[in-house]
């Protein structure tokens, strides 16, 4: 019985409300297969899509969630509105609760951004990614993924490579897979590993092949431009070299592992574009089409308990 | 009037002891005995066995003049201080505009003699605009009345802090330091490690205290500079201090209430009350930093008191303002330390009264006759569940809302005048 009110994060959920999410998320990618994609889950109630920091993927994804689910869409970008003219989240926030949406999908800059401003409002909120902090959807979705192509989420050997430390792709990774009780490895120099990584129950490697060596799943990162230009890794060249995924580092892994990222892809500085284009072991396009159906299923639980008891759902 | 605080505890810094005995207030507002008992035929205020001993010197205080007044004001900055125990307030030159020149520091000094019912020194900017570029009139300010200066921020230019500690060095002023590698603190809020990893925050190493220490001991040992560092928070920072102690240099330090009661797991869920600068420590450098503290190598606590209005706070945490009022609950807050036998209470006056009060030239912190007058009464046991509400400073910013705490100021004496009576002193206080 999934029993939020908000989707925050991964880490206030438990196993039974992971599990809840996927299963749901499984009739959607069936409901999103058919010709007639039209649920109802969400007719009457208003989604507001606000992103404060720029996407297209995400955004894209659960604008067309919700839509699937007959819920009015509205995005609400910031290019030119009044966050530009200094006001703050909170009036933000406060200005479109009193508009009364039931869904509110936020994405931010600064950590714990969604969750301040989740207090604030009266209707469900789900993270769209705050910061370096949490990106819950995404973790979400690599987990369908996972789950569809290994016939289980436990047990498996996950290793992470690229900007871990700015990467709340990652962390959102990390708590999932690591409730799911997987074995978690990060491969990355040691510029883009987060601080206390040594205390947070992985594996840390520097070297491609150590770290891939039997690895059921290999996670991609994006590296952002700002960082390949000497500040943490001395060129995109030189990364591409010791941590770019080929044919070659690929090799180590089990033979029928997969290969996932979650966009938008660099070829040639992380990931060699015949590895992200090669079906037979990247899921890469898969995961886009499973973002769809978990953000559905997000989007529905959240409204079922928007209509349920209150005492029923917790704060 | 001769006044005589009779029936008191008397806390003694100088003497190391907690002693019965009996204060008498002299006409100028100094003290003029210190006796076992009262003297007959003088008026007497009965202080009902309670503690009492020689007022607060608060080192580094921020208030809001000039520039931020919605924030804080010299009456309600000195009126929290009053009530909190605090006789001297040392303000910050970190306003808006920053006290870099003498008229500044003129202006303040007045609307503190107007407005302030403690005592207000002024600390001056060390470089103009708080910039780190050009030096300011180090002369003209001392002459203005500048007991020290600081620029409270990170240096980040080591040359031109080296021309500034020289220059003060033949003036033989004194030099407060933020000591934090400045390159490394840039776009931090929080200490690195897992908890921030967790959160997503940008973190600082607790290194950078290290190093921006051992960068300023080394320009002192230099240029012979009278030099504190305002605040030493991590175990690294602190074997620096102790390694230039042995080696017979002959610099202070000091550290913030909120560094030994609080550790950045305190932060929970992105609390913005408890975003300071420099950021909260792990539990082990706090421990190590009340180690200090009791050994004597940390000589000053401070408030570091900084308003910040609920703007400033509202926001997510990398966004929001760093600081902490602190006036009002550093008494209470430090008696934790001497509840938890960290400290005796002399030795908690040595560090909130009489080695800040040496730092910058005062003549108080100290139960002796011909000092003035400063005083405070208080209940070292009596506890309460602060409420941030009552506190008398303009923004109610405190990490300390709604904790348990031990320990109330029940009056509080300037220059022999009472400048504060809680309603539920002693009978006698009302």
């Amino acid at each position: 019985m999934f029993r939020h009110r908000h989707l925050l994060g991964v880490e206030p959920l438990a196993r039974t409300d992971i599990e809840a999410i996927l299963d749901l998320a499984e009739d959607y990618v069936a409901l999103n297969r058919r010709p007639d994609k039209h649920g109802v889950a969400l007719a009457g109630l208003t989604q507001i899509n606000m992103f404060f920091e720029s996407s297209t993927r995400t955004q894209a994804s659960f604008e067309l969630a919700g839509k699937r689910l007959g819920a009015d869409v509205m995005n609400f970008g910031t290019a030119g509105s009044s966050i530009r003219k200094g006001e703050t989240l909170i009036d933000t926030a406060m200005t479109l609760n009193a508009m009364h949406p039931d869904l509110l999908v936020v994405r931010h800059g600064a950590s714990g951004a969604v969750a301040l401003l989740a207090e604030k409002v009266n209707c469900a909120v789900v993270n769209a990614g705050d910061g370096r902090h949490e990106h819950p959807t995404q973790a979400l979705l690599d987990a369908l993924t996972i789950r569809r192509r290994k016939g289980r989420l436990q047990r498996l050997t996950v290793a992470i490579c690229g900007d871990i430390a700015h990467s709340r792709v990652a962390r959102s990774n990390l708590i999932l897979l690591g409730k799911m009780e997987n074995r978690l490895r990060v491969i990355a120099p040691p510029t883009l590993l987060p601080s206390g990584v040594d205390r947070m129950g992985v594996e840390v490697f520097e070297d491609m092949a150590a770290g891939l060596d039997g690895a059921d799943v290999v996670m991609m990162l994006r590296l952002q431009r700002e960082r390949m230009d000497g500040a943490l890794v001395p060129s995109a060249r030189e990364y591409y070299h010791r941590f770019g995924l080929d044919a070659a580092k690929l090799r180590a892994a089990k033979p029928d592992a997969i290969v996932m990222h979650p966009g938008p892809m660099n070829r040639g500085v992380e990931i060699d574009g015949l590895i992200a284009d090669d079906i037979n072991v990247s899921v890469i396009q898969e995961q886009v089409e499973m973002g769809v159906a978990v953000r559905m299923a997000v989007m529905d639980l959240l409204a079922r308990n928007l209509r349920a008891a209150p005492e029923t759902v917790m704060a | 009037m001769t006044l005589v605080l009779a029936n008191a505890r008397l806390v003694d810094p100088e003497a190391d002891a907690v002693r019965p005995g009996a204060v008498v207030m002299a006409d100028d507002g100094t003290i003029a005995e210190i006796r076992a008992d009262a003297p007959a035929g003088l008026p007497v205020f009965d202080c009902g066995g309670r503690h009492l001993g020689p007022g607060l010197v608060d080192v580094g205080v921020k208030t809001g003049e000039p520039g931020e007044r919605h924030k804080e004001s010299f009456r309600t900055a000195g009126e929290a201080a009053a009530a909190g125990g605090v006789t001297t307030i040392v303000a910050r030159p970190d306003t808006e505009p920053a006290v870099d020149t003498p008229e500044a520091l003129e202006y303040l000094r007045r609307r503190a003699a107007e407005a302030s019912p403690v005592r207000v020194l002024a600390t001056a900017a060390l470089t103009c605009g708080r910039q780190g570029r050009e030096m300011t009139e180090i002369g003209f300010l001392m002459d203005a009345g500048a007991v020290a200066f600081t620029d409270a921020r990170p240096f980040a230019n080591p040359r031109v802090l080296s021309r500034c500690l020289a220059y003060a060095s033949g003036l033989g002023a004194l030099v407060i330091s933020h000591p934090q590698e400045a390159a490394l603190t840039e776009g931090a809020c929080m200490t690195s490690g897992q908890f921030a990893s967790q959160l997503g925050l940008p973190g600082v190493s607790p290194l950078a205290e290290r190093m921006g220490l051992e960068r300023d001991l080394a320009l002192v040992e230099a240029t012979g500079a009278r030099y504190h560092a305002d605040q030493i928070t991590t175990a690294a920072g602190l074997a620096v201090l102790a390694r230039a102690r042995a080696a017979g240099l002959k610099v202070t330090a000091g550290t913030s209430v909120h560094h030994l009661t609080l550790n950045l797991l305190d932060v929970g869920a992105y609390r913005t009350f408890f975003k300071l600068e420099p950021p909260l420590r792990a539990e082990e450098d706090r421990q190590a930093v009340v180690a200090a503290l009791a050994d004597g190598l940390i000589d000053v606590i401070g408030s570091f008191h900084t308003p910040q209005d609920e703007d400033a706070k509202r926001l997510p945490f990398e966004e929001a303002a760093a600081g902490a009022v602190g006036l009002e609950t550093l008494l209470p807050a430090a008696l934790q330390l001497y509840h938890a036998g960290d400290v005796s209470l002399p030795a908690l006056w040595r560090a909130l009264s009489l080695n800040p009060a040496r730092l910058v030239g005062l003549d108080a912190g100290r139960l002796a006759p011909g000092r003035p007058a400063d005083l405070v009464l208080f209940d070292p046991d009596r506890p309460f569940v602060l409420d941030r509400a009552t506190l008398r400073s303009k923004s109610k910013n405190t990490p300390y809302d709604g904790r348990r705490m031990q320990g109330r100021v029940l009056a509080t004496w300037v220059g022999g005048r009472r400048v504060f009576a809680a309603d539920a002193a002693t009978g006698a206080a009302r």
